[in-house]
């Protein structure tokens, strides 16, 4: 569904990935994984169109993103991040509408299809109890949720995300993933959304991209984890990947006594 | 919101801005009964001083304060949107102050080279320096925004802007004779009994087309409440859409600061009113509904100034406007830190 063809990414003069080929699937969820700093957001912004790869290609359904107007690009890639949004008076489902703004004419009037996949969306993504609630009253998981049905709203084949478990906590982390999952498996989306929290990939998805400056490696989860890789690059003096519980332990230091 | 809320909010704003409309004919120094008001409008028969008073003094004035109203709350909504700043307003990027240095140097530079006309000269280089002064403030600022992304980025530079061309005018002030220095600071207090008949032929299509871009924006500024981010990857060309408002706001603010001086506090003031009044964030209704209330709230200064006219005291529409933001303004922040505290 979205193809990285030979691509090079930097950030200012810094490079990040060096040469990278890709492809993520339809119907699959795939969590993007690195270090801080090692290009995960900046990745996902270039596949979204809103930054450019330094050389090669991303291809959303056979077409470089690129080369798409910005209304075809609406309608085919849907993009969540970490920002909260501070509005003052504007209910979820309001907020969920916006996301139809790709379809809707010079005002935005809404139809009433586009009513109903506003309602299937705040469905999908379990807040439909709370669609009239303003968004400056919810939790943060609450306002992740608003945001991804907005996205859902938005109808498009691919739905990237960056950290979008960033400021909750675990069983929310947990639910957010299993929505994901469920977007991916049932509904047929392709998802690829960066993170930091190595169990729940591993548990969750499908496929895993690694950034291992400046190399990306994407592999079903089972290979990644036999590959070393992950022991490799989140391994550090005081913290061990074990392949074999597929968690981190911290690391015995020599006591200072 | 329940919609039946909303349509009568609607129909008491406009009943409110007619009554008021029709109550600023009527109020002046001279008391003028109520038919030969009408008269003189329809070109019934009255008093020739009648007919002068209502046609050529309290009409355009009335006029000038609606549109400013729109003009001013049409501006200050789409900049408090673009810049996500509930204290931005349609003076944020330097409108105000490109007018005052342009009307500075006209004003007090004049002069000091040796320059001087009629009155009529002179008010027309003051209108024409403003807007010249205005525009060139917006389009520095549009051009910048241009290379930078963040917005914020471009709202510091707005503000610095403004302080830059305070500290000229300060000097200018500091250098310019005391004739020319009172001039100078009669324009900044704003008033809206300066501009003629003739001149409404050249502000109301202005604003109009301001107007139209301002709502051409709507579906623009209801995707921004998310944020430029999330805005581009709805399909939102926000370079585009910058520049759309930065022109409605030149159109808008700067002819109106023109012509009037700065009018404080109602750009500002008057998108929150809206926003409390009908309690949503779509722009389909914020748009008229901060339209409407900075009529009404244009009018009513004018309707105070008049009253207090009637006393003997002329009182700057600059000061009036002041009072009435101000409160709002503070009721707002302090509304805002509750519901996040």
């Amino acid at each position: 569904m979205i193809e990285l063809r030979d691509i090079r990414l930097a950030f200012g003069r810094r490079e990040l990935i060096a040469s990278a080929s890709a492809r993520f699937r339809a119907g699959t969820i795939t969590a993007l994984l690195g270090r801080n700093g090692t290009g995960k957001s900046t990745l996902l912004r270039a596949m979204a169109a809103l930054g450019a790869v330094s050389h090669g290609e991303i291809l959303v359904a056979g077409r470089p993103v690129g080369s798409l107007s910005a209304a075809t690009l609406a309608r085919s890639i849907a993009f969540v991040n970490t920002d909260r949004i501070h509005a003052e008076n504007m209910s979820a489902r309001e907020l969920v509408a916006i996301g139809r703004s790709p379809y809707t004419d010079w005002i935005g009037r809404m139809g009433d299809d586009d009513r109903r996949i506003v309602d299937e969306a705040l469905q999908t993504a379990g807040i439909a109890d709370m669609a009239d609630r303003m968004i400056d009253t919810m939790s943060d998981g609450e306002c992740q949720r608003v945001m991804i049905a907005r996205a859902l709203a938005q109808a498009t084949p691919v739905i990237l995300l960056d950290e979008p478990t960033a400021f909750l906590d675990m069983p929310n982390r947990y639910e957010l993933c299993t929505l994901l999952r469920r977007l991916a498996h049932e509904h047929g989306k392709c998802i690829v959304f960066s993170t930091h929290d190595l169990d729940i990939a591993l548990s969750l998805c499908d496929d895993i991209a690694l950034i291992d400056s400046p190399d990306l490696h994407v592999m079903p989860t089972a290979e990644m984890i036999r590959s070393g890789c992950i022991e490799r690059l989140f391994s550090s003096p005081y913290v061990r990947f074990d392949a074999a519980t597929q968690s981190i332990t911290l690391v015995e230091q020599p006591s200072e006594r | 919101m329940s919609g039946s809320r909303t349509y009568i909010l609607f129909a008491v704003l406009i009943a409110a801005a007619a009554l008021l409309f029709v109550g600023d004919l009527l109020i002046g120094t001279t008391a003028i009964p109520l038919g030969d008001v009408w008269a003189a409008l329809t070109g019934g028969a009255t008093s020739e001083e009648y007919a002068v008073i209502v046609r050529e003094l309290r009409l355009p004035k009335v006029i000038v304060a609606a549109v400013a109203g729109v003009a001013l709350s049409a501006s200050g909504l789409q900049m408090q949107t673009l810049f996500r700043n509930p204290l931005a307003g349609p003076y944020v990027l330097g409108v105000s102050s490109g007018a005052t240095l342009g009307v500075a140097l006209f004003t007090i530079g004049a002069p000091i080279i040796g320059l001087s006309g009629n009155t009529a000269v002179m008010a027309m280089g003051t209108t024409g320096m403003a807007w010249l002064g205005s525009a060139a403030i917006l389009l520095l600022v549009m051009m910048l925004s241009r290379r930078i992304r963040n917005i914020n980025v471009i709202l510091i530079i707005g503000m610095m802007l403004g302080s830059t061309i305070s500290a000229v005018v300060g000097i200018l002030q500091y250098v310019g004779t005391e004739e020319s220095l009172k001039a100078f600071v009669v324009w900044t207090m704003g008033s809206l009994t300066n501009v003629t008949g003739e001149q409404l032929t050249l502000i109301i299509p202005i604003a109009a087309v301001g107007t139209l871009l301002s709502v051409a924006v709507i579906k623009p500024l209801n995707m921004l409440l998310l944020g430029e981010g999330y805005a581009r990857t709805m399909g939102l060309d926000v370079g585009r859409t910058r520049t759309l408002i930065f022109i409605s706001t030149t159109l808008l603010a700067a002819t109106v600061t023109a012509f009037c001086g700065p009018i404080g506090f109602i750009g500002l003031a008057m998108p929150h009113l809206a926003r409390m009044t009908f309690r949503t964030s779509d722009h389909r209704i914020l748009m008229p509904a901060s339209i409407l209330w900075g009529v009404v709230a244009m009018l009513l200064c004018c309707v105070v100034c008049d009253l207090v006219a009637r006393g003997g005291v002329m009182l700057p529409v600059n000061t009036v406007t002041s009072l009435l933001g101000i409160p709002i303004i503070i009721i707002v922040v302090m509304r805002n830190r509750n519901s996040a505290a």
